[in-house]
């Protein structure tokens, strides 16, 4: 049965040229697997992840023709509905642990907080937000749960943001860009964190990235995303026999450490492509 | 042409002080490009600003064939030496057209014919005129950084320090800067010395390599023995590991 539903996502902003839409009809179904999502800046990959959790900034909005998460229809969800939903059941984490982490307020109390709000007693959240903050494989929790976040180097800041949005035992984690600002060794440490936590737990995940090759040594299936839509479906493991232009077009263009094409292969965009 | 030997950078910051490069030497030949990788935090972005002048060596010496470069650096060093900064979006003023961006260093270096050297140098990065009177806000990141080249290039410097041209952009923008100065560079014979912590960026441009790690060199490598995967210590080895991306294997 599939965890997630999407039929038709549509995210729009008013601009002064009139409404611009920069999410176009993007489906899917997600079990509890792992999905990329990739595409260059502007392509809607963000969008799309924050209009799952109802996180379309205001004054943008987002219609859907179907948007259903394990049985609940999401498009018709008032405010209070989505606050049971959201930390509790299905949760993201944001690319720089710097601009999400609350500036003055202890790490380990950040984490209480989400399990506070979801009705878990005091000696109770303390005791979950340490054995997380274990889990993501802090040597140190007792000091890390009494940190504040700039005490923290930004590996440290992405686990713990990991942490927050896992505490709670979620069924389904967005993560967009969650390595990027990582260095390259401490990135595959974290996907390894989160590779444990989905088998483990069999929770459905959303990895949003600009990272093709990273995305596709990690995750089940990819979409690639183009100017709002979904140009093409892939097992990741079929990367190789990509048929869209621009999927081709975007593994050919990275340099390797072995290849030795000059100069490299660009991307003509074609103007088909947005269609 | 370009020494640098047992440089040292040390920041103080009130009671402590921070040594973000710890005794780093290299050579760079005229005419060869020459990477320095390593995460964030290893001092390379360090090295590339004590050659320019912009950060406070502490002890080594930076010479530029064979004469140490004066302190603090004159317009002659800025003439044969320019930087291309990371982020094309922090590195050009906002309320500076290109036009005013490619010509305050023609006034501050006294050169002539301005009019027609701006026009050339839009041109070599594949900008043309029209970009002319744009301010920064109306370029997309790619355009940006291509005006960040061509100011750099504007002064025809013999070497070019480049502390991540394309990390801040996307992966196809990549590939058009890389081009852009892989052909620059053969074009004029330019000497670069370009920053990244993208070992396959490094390994497209650059002849010969040194990894750093913690302000120290960890190992300089040639393009082949990188190929080669000859990797002398661990550090170097876990670098390449992590650049092929997420395996599963080594999750055991």
């Amino acid at each position: 049965m599939s965890l997630l539903a999407v039929e038709n996502l549509r995210v729009t902003f008013p601009t002064r040229q009139g409404p611009s839409e920069v999410v176009r009809g993007v489906c899917f179904t997600l079990g509890r697997e792992r999905l990329g999502i990739v595409g260059e800046s502007g392509s809607g990959k963000s969008q799309t992840g924050r209009a799952l959790l109802g996180l379309t900034p205001a004054p943008g909005w987002a219609s859907a023709d179907r948007l259903e998460f394990d049985g609940t229809d999401l498009r018709s969800l008032s405010a209070r509905d989505w606050r049971r939903l959201r930390g509790k059941r299905m949760s993201m984490v944001m690319q720089d642990p710097k601009f999400s982490l609350n500036p003055v307020m202890a790490v380990g109390k950040q984490l209480m907080e989400v399990l506070r709000i979801h009705g878990a007693g005091r000696a109770e959240a303390r005791r979950a937000a340490l054995e997380m903050l274990e889990a993501v494989q802090i040597r140190d929790p007792e000091r890390v749960f009494r940190a504040y976040p700039h005490e923290l180097s930004g590996g440290m800041g992405q686990r713990v943001m990991i942490a927050m949005m896992l505490v709670s035992a979620p069924d389904l984690l967005i993560a967009d860009e969650p390595t990027s600002a990582l260095d390259v060794t401490i990135q595959i440490e974290v996907l390894r964190i989160l590779d444990k936590l989905v088998s483990e737990r069999g929770m459905g995940l959303i990895f949003i990235s600009h990272d093709l090759r990273l995305v596709s040594s990690f995750c089940d299936r990819v979409l690639v995303m183009y100017a709002g839509r979904v140009v093409e479906e892939l097992r990741a493991a079929d990367l190789g026999q990509a048929r869209h232009p621009y999927t081709q077009g975007l593994l050919n263009c990275l340099p390797q450490i072995d290849g030795d094409r000059r100069p490299l292969p660009v991307l003509n965009r074609e103007a088909s492509w947005a269609e | 042409m370009l020494t640098v030997e047992n440089l040292e950078v040390t920041f103080s910051t009130g009671a402590e002080d921070v040594q973000a490069v710890r005794g780093v030497s290299f050579d760079v030949a005229r005419g060869e490009s020459y990477g320095i990788v390593g995460e964030s935090g290893s001092g390379k972005s360090t090295v590339l600003r004590a050659i320019c002048g912009l950060a406070p060596t502490s002890a080594g010496r930076i010479a530029l064939d064979g004469q140490p470069l004066p302190r603090p650096r004159d317009a002659g060093f800025y003439r044969r030496v320019q930087m291309v900064f990371q982020d094309p979006y922090a590195s050009l003023h906002p309320r500076h057209t290109v036009d005013s961006v490619l010509s305050e260093p023609l006034a501050i270096q006294g050169f002539d014919r301005r009019d027609e050297r701006i026009a050339r140098a839009l041109d070599d990065v594949g900008l043309g005129q029209g970009f002319r009177f744009r301010y920064p806000h109306q370029l997309s990141g790619g355009q940006r950084q291509r005006v960040a080249v061509a100011r750099a290039l504007i002064l025809e410097p013999q070497i070019l320090l480049l502390d991540e041209p394309t990390s801040a952009l996307d992966a196809s923008i990549q590939a058009e800067v890389l081009n852009l100065l892989d052909g620059l560079r053969a074009e004029r014979g330019l000497t670069y010395v370009l920053v990244s912590h993208d070992l396959a960026v490094v390994s497209h441009m650059c002849e010969r390599l040194l990894v750093m790690q913690h302000g120290q060199a960890v190992e300089e490598l040639t393009r082949d023995a990188l190929r080669a995967r000859a990797a002398g210590t661990d550090y170097t080895r876990r670098l390449l590991k992590a650049s092929v991306g997420f395996t599963r294997e080594d999750a055991a």
